[in-house]
């Protein structure tokens, strides 16, 4: 009975399947349809557009018209705030990336540790990075790093005089890269789940080899986390180059533009001054310095990542 | 580990955590505190707990209070939420299960714009949409949802959908079922907890969304509450500290809550997208 049920669907199945298989192309395109649309139109279109508004005065009361390099020319020149932002968002950069990493993965390596609450420790650290650019935790952090702030009001208690940590232009910047540090339970379960991918029988020979404790970091933790760091470097310094709320909620660009990073400055310019043309060059100097870090880390990585199946994966 | 390394351990996780977490309780704390106590006590729990300051806080400014704000967050979360979940099953379930032409090079495409700088693209984004007339709408938020644009939750359940055996869809197209019917009767419950991270991960972004709700929408009718926060940040920030701080409790306390009851999967779904799927 159940041989011959099988046997009489099996042609049907069989024609099923082939023409399945024939209006397969066809119906993957069908299904990724929203993304190839959204990608044309939203992500493409804009991608070239903004390189070509960046060789025109565009006020968007007027078509735009045709400028060459002028943008560029006046960027490079003429404009002192550039500079500034670069700098600022430099330094936030370098510092606020290797920090925040450090922490996530000192942490991730205590936390991979056999302890009793793990979790809760996990959901602890994990819990502000959720907040992420939110406005309240901007708020936060001026209520925080106020002259009658609480960070002062400790240090009163060790006697330490008030500090003005966001009104002084050469504190306010570290201030305000201290808070993605502060963020980073991210990379912290990133690194989590790399470290839980290490095999079990390197660590076994390591210890049969009576390697240090040390030893056993650099020569296979370290290594076999490489592609999680590679991942989060690039990851994370993207964003960074990129960083908004922070700095213009909390101290709005000031003092005298200490904190006036580079989205500060592509703000102002498009949505401000409404100057699309220029602010689309901007857009687009930000986008090679992106590109060029990317890039570096990408093209270095070959020497300090560790593959396990022996080819690059990202 | 010997049981008095792992008792240091835990002290010192322990400190460093009470560090981490001080400066939030300290928020919540302190939104039930008089005024003139917010700073000048360091203790967490007040003299006498007000509450005024959550009601006093939610009247907003004006004519707006935080119930609209937070109404306007909802009618822009849920349907982002909801339209990005389906939009993006649809096509990571394209990419993961059909062959068809030029895939690698769309798959590597897509995989790009993960890395492109949204600033490269925002202002001809805002330019399409001023044309569409979708300034102070919630359609620049819509859209973009609908059509998958956020390239990492596709590739989060591309990631997931290929950990699913083919064997299963094989089956289900011998009990006859097409090939939507495989995504959403094979898939798609097998895919609950990835499926759960895309909403949760996105739900928590667009709540917190603040640089695109700045720039597209400018009536404070249609705020959303990081708007409608920083207005009162700006209005008051300087005068009644505890309605401000009150009002920044009330709106991450969704974020936090979801964070809570969907923790497991949370992790679960970070680990997901990890390198090596």
């Amino acid at each position: 009975m159940n041989k011959l049920r099988l046997t009489a669907s099996q042609p049907a199945v069989l024609k099923q399947r082939s023409l399945l298989k024939r209006s397969h192309g066809l119906l993957g395109l069908l299904y990724i349809s929203p993304w190839l649309i959204g990608f044309l139109i939203l992500t493409l279109y804009p991608f070239v557009s903004s390189f070509i508004y960046s060789f025109t005065d565009y006020s968007m009361i007027r078509p735009p018209s045709f400028v060459g390099l002028q943008n560029y020319v006046d960027i490079f020149t003429n404009d002192p705030d550039f500079y500034k932002s670069l700098k600022v968002t430099f330094y936030y950069v370098l510092m606020a990336v290797p920090l925040k990493l450090i922490f996530a993965l000192l942490v991730a390596l205590v936390l991979s540790v056999q302890l009793k609450g793990i979790n809760i420790f996990r959901t602890v650290y994990y819990l502000p990075s959720i907040l992420g650019g939110s406005v309240a935790v901007s708020v936060l952090w001026r209520f925080l790093f106020m002259r009658e702030g609480l960070v002062n009001k400790l240090l009163s208690y060790v006697s330490v005089a008030p500090i003005d940590w966001l009104g002084s232009p050469k504190l306010a910047l570290f201030t305000i890269t201290l808070l993605p540090v502060w963020e980073f339970g991210s990379s912290m379960v990133l690194f989590l789940a790399g470290l839980k991918q290490v095999p079990k029988e390197l660590y076994e020979a390591a210890r049969v080899d009576g390697s240090s404790r040390a030893r056993t970091f650099f020569n296979i933790t370290l290594p076999m986390l490489t592609p999680v760091i590679l991942f989060n470097l690039i990851m994370q310094t993207i964003h960074a180059f990129q960083q908004f709320t922070a700095a213009f909620v909390i101290t709005g660009g000031g003092p005298v533009k200490s904190t006036y990073v580079y989205g500060m400055l592509l703000y102002d310019n498009a949505f401000h001054f409404f100057k699309m043309g220029y602010a689309s060059a901007l857009s687009w100097i930000l986008f090679v310095i992106i590109m060029a870090f990317t890039f570096l880390l990408l093209k270095t990585s070959n020497r300090w990542t560790h593959y396990e199946d022996g080819e690059g994966q990202l | 580990m010997t049981a008095s390394g792992k008792l240091t351990l835990t002290v010192l996780l322990s400190v460093f955590g009470i560090i981490f977490i001080y400066p939030l309780l300290w928020l919540i704390f302190a939104s039930l505190k008089p005024n003139q106590e917010v700073f000048s006590t360091l203790g967490l729990i007040p003299s006498h707990f007000v509450w005024d300051s959550y009601v006093k806080g939610w009247i907003g400014i004006g004519k707006n209070s935080f119930s609209r704000f937070f109404v306007n967050t909802i009618a822009l979360v849920v349907p982002v939420v909801l339209l990005t979940a389906v939009s993006s099953t649809l096509v990571a379930y394209g990419f993961a299960r059909f062959r068809f032409p030029m895939r690698r090079v769309l798959f590597m495409l897509m995989m790009a714009t993960l890395m492109l700088p949204d600033a490269v693209v925002m202002i001809p984004r805002y330019i399409l949409f001023k044309n569409f007339g979708w300034l102070n709408t919630y359609l620049p938020f819509y859209i973009p949802s609908l059509l998958a644009v956020h390239a990492f939750f596709v590739f989060l359940l591309i990631q997931f959908f290929r950990g699913i055996p083919k064997d299963l869809d094989e089956a289900a197209l011998i009990d006859g079922c097409g090939s939507f019917g495989i995504l959403v009767k094979v898939l798609v419950p097998l895919s609950k907890p990835a499926l759960f991270s895309v909403c949760i991960f996105q739900f928590i972004w667009t709540w917190n969304e603040f640089f695109n709700a700045l720039i597209y929408i400018n009536s404070v009718t249609k705020f959303p509450v990081s708007l409608g926060l920083r207005m009162v940040l700006d209005n008051e920030g300087a005068v009644h500290w505890n309605q401000v701080m009150a009002m920044s409790v009330v709106t991450i306390l969704p974020c936090v809550l979801v964070f809570f009851m969907a923790q497991k999967h949370f992790v679960e779904g970070i680990s997901t997208t990890g390198l090596k799927g």
